[in-house]
């Protein structure tokens, strides 16, 4: 039988669980002794903790959990507390933001009071996690590029559900929490403007996305491909020849001319990602605040075409009827 | 342990993959398309031609009592009648509605309607579900006095809807297809039982809608724009913003009537719609007129007919919140674009294209 190596880390090394670096004074110390898991040794780091919480992840889980009960009790509220009907329509379940008629005033809670009470907490939650991503980061002696990705995370979920809201007026246009409910809301929200297929940020975040799972692909690919001959173990192998590292780069250089460097690859990825959820915040935001039907605007900015009739010029009956509607 | 994981990635692969062939409603290929707009704007109509074989039947005219060929050289069609001929009215007792038929033409249709509606074949009474058979003319029974609304709505469906029924019209098959009930009726949703609580509240969507398509939307689009006049259009009509105040939240109650008319027509958005932009005339199909007519057809039959009939029903046929069997597009269209796929059905029943002119005096002749 053929062995697959690259479907499960192959050797699983065991000792004492590794502690981490001395913390500096002032901040807690880290929770737990830390243990191995051998299933997650097959997928990862065997090694589970000690975590570092602290303060802001504290207050982050905090926040998070109320979010996410008020959440769930709204879900389980709406099925009459029924266990069995919660699990069966979970994805059809939601907890809606206020009605359009409460602008941005507090709406009573059942009509979206409570929306906004776990907005609030969720986005105190997300906000306070960026920060400890930040100051972990720094506390490494690191870079801060994670939280800066997740920061442009933080910025379409932002436009979505604060921002926008604010620029139109009123919190009903915030998106639903719920599965199938805040997919229905970007439907409708792109059937409303126009199809958001002609909004040339859509389009550019579009393009940032399958990028990204390309590059990502790519450098995947790449690495287990050269696995067998500890490619892995990236920066030791650039400095030598005829490594694994070399053998990649060889191999994108003969297939498509071009190369990557180890370094650089990193870059193109952390570029792509971060730009799909940036562009499309901004996509988002434009929308119905500057531009109310995005195909009429991509026509008249020669981003789309009038395509030629087949069919006998349509007027509208409502005009002829002299109804609305 | 390393084959009993991969006998175990193995054996949920093959568990997911069952479970997605036979939970998720899938159409095997071949599908029959065909494309109806300019080449690359996607205009293609699709369907199953195998579903669409399987219910055949439902959409098939039934045989008239007398063929439409040799029931146009009888001496009691419209054309051949004498100026003389004996009408319904002079000679039953109680004709309120048909009294300007003639005897032959009225006892056809009788004998027409009650193969269409409560046949005995289907389990039904006959005759006898509407008439006392010891008195015909007896009008007691509740189903009597329905049925001769319905004969007025007939004529007005057939007379002031041509932008929607065309000249094909309808006839009482139409609808009920062999029951004294059509297959497909609605009445208004109950409000949520959690709504005006302290938490929970649905929104009227949010649960499994067979309506919008299993999906969350709204899932009683038919007494916002069946019964009431809610707005239905949501798009943007010029590029930049102009004041339309429109909502996602409306344009959900849109999508699900737009999900309702697909469902019940069998067939796709692009059948009306260029999906490039929803909301323009100016590129839709001509269907998309057609079923601009056909909203405010059911909307006015149900207020016009349906609904003032409520007193008159039992409460069994009534709905939770005690309204009558109201109309939507499937009430007719049983999942075919066209009832019987365009088959003129009325051709052959002049008596129910229209309203006598004057009631109970003169014979229609058309």
């Amino acid at each position: 039988m053929a062995e697959y190596q690259s479907f499960f880390t192959q050797v699983q090394v065991r000792h004492s669980p590794e502690l981490g670096v001395p913390l500096p004074p002032g901040d807690d110390p880290r929770a737990g002794t830390g243990g191995f898991i051998w299933l997650l040794g097959l997928i990862g780091n065997a090694q589970i903790g000690p975590i570092y919480l602290g303060t802001l992840g504290v207050i982050s889980i905090a926040c998070g959990f109320v979010a996410f009960e008020i959440i769930g009790l709204n879900m389980l509220a709406s099925v009459n507390w029924d266990p069995v009907e919660f699990v069966r329509q979970l994805f059809w379940l939601a907890l809606e933001p206020p009605r359009p008629e409460y602008g941005l005033s507090f709406p009573p809670l059942n009509e979206g009071g409570w929306w906004l009470v776990a907005g609030f907490f969720l986005t105190a939650s997300v906000l306070l996690w960026w920060l400890r991503t930040y100051r972990r980061a720094i506390q490494l002696g690191m870079g801060t590029h994670v939280a800066w990705a997740f920061a442009a995370a933080i910025w379409l979920y932002l436009v979505l559900g604060f921002i926008r809201p604010l620029a139109m007026g009123s919190w009903s246009e915030a998106v639903p929490f719920g599965i199938f409910p805040h997919l229905d809301w970007t439907a409708a929200f792109s059937i409303r403007y126009g199809n958001l297929f002609y909004n040339p940020f859509h389009a550019l975040s579009i393009v940032f996305l399958y990028g990204s799972t390309l590059l990502f692909a790519m450098h995947g690919a790449t690495i287990l491909a050269v696995a067998r001959l500890g490619g892995e173990r990236e920066v030791e192998q650039m400095m030598d020849r005829g490594t694994a590292a070399e053998r990649a780069g060889l191999f994108w250089r003969w297939t498509m001319g071009f190369n990557a460097t180890f370094e650089s690859i990193h870059r193109w990825a952390w570029w792509f990602a971060v730009l799909t959820p940036i562009t499309g915040g901004i996509g988002i935001l434009l929308t119905g605040t500057v531009v109310d039907n995005w195909f009429l605007w991509a026509v008249e900015h020669d981003f789309a075409t009038m395509y030629p009739a087949v069919w006998p010029e349509g007027v509208d009956p409502a005009l002829t009827e002299g109804a609305a509607q | 342990m390393r084959i009993v994981l991969t006998l175990g990635v193995v054996a949920v692969t093959i568990l997911l993959v069952i479970a997605m062939l036979t939970t998720a409603g899938w159409d095997r290929p071949p599908i029959a398309s065909e494309q109806h707009g300019y080449d690359g704007t996607g205009q293609v109509l699709v369907w199953n031609p195998r579903t669409r074989a399987a219910s055949a039947d439902l959409h098939e005219v039934p045989q008239s009592f007398f063929p439409f060929d040799e029931f146009k050289e009888l001496p009691y069609y419209p054309d051949n009648l004498p100026a003389d001929a004996l009408l319904a009215s002079d000679f039953y007792e109680n004709v309120q509605v048909l009294g300007h038929l003639t005897v032959d033409q009225f006892n056809r249709l009788m004998t027409s309607m009650t193969t269409w509606v409560a046949p005995e074949e289907n389990g039904y009474d006959g005759c006898a579900y509407c008439h006392n058979l010891d008195n015909l003319a007896d009008d007691s029974l509740y189903t009597y006095q329905v049925a001769r609304r319905m004969f007025q709505m007939t004529w007005d469906v057939n007379m002031n809807w041509q932008d929607h029924v065309g000249a094909t019209g309808v006839t009482c098959y139409t609808c009920h297809r062999g029951h004294p009930v059509p297959q497909n009726i609605w009445f208004t949703e109950p409000p949520d039982r959690s709504a005006g609580g302290f938490l929970g509240d649905r929104n009227q969507q949010n649960r499994p809608s067979p309506t919008a398509g299993m999906s969350s939307l709204p899932h009683d689009p038919y007494t916002a724009f069946f019964l009431e006049a809610e707005p239905i259009r949501v798009g943007g009509t010029q590029a930049l913003p102009y004041g339309n105040e429109s909502t996602w939240q409306q344009t959900e109650w849109t999508y699900s009537l737009m999900m309702h008319m697909s469902t019940s027509l069998g067939t796709n958005c692009t059948l009306c719609h260029n999906t490039n932009n929803f909301s323009s005339w100016e590129n839709a199909p001509p269907q998309r007129y057609n079923a601009w007519y056909g909203i405010r057809m059911v909307r006015d039959l149900n207020n016009d007919y349906l609904v003032p009939l409520q007193p008159v029903y039992p409460e069994m046929r009534l709905g939770h919140l005690g309204d009558a069997p109201k109309a939507n597009c499937a009430t007719c269209h049983y999942g075919a674009q066209q009832p019987f796929y365009g088959t003129p059905m009325l051709d052959g029943y002049p008596s129910l294209r229209s309203a006598p002119v004057n009631p109970g005096q003169t014979a229609s002749l058309e």
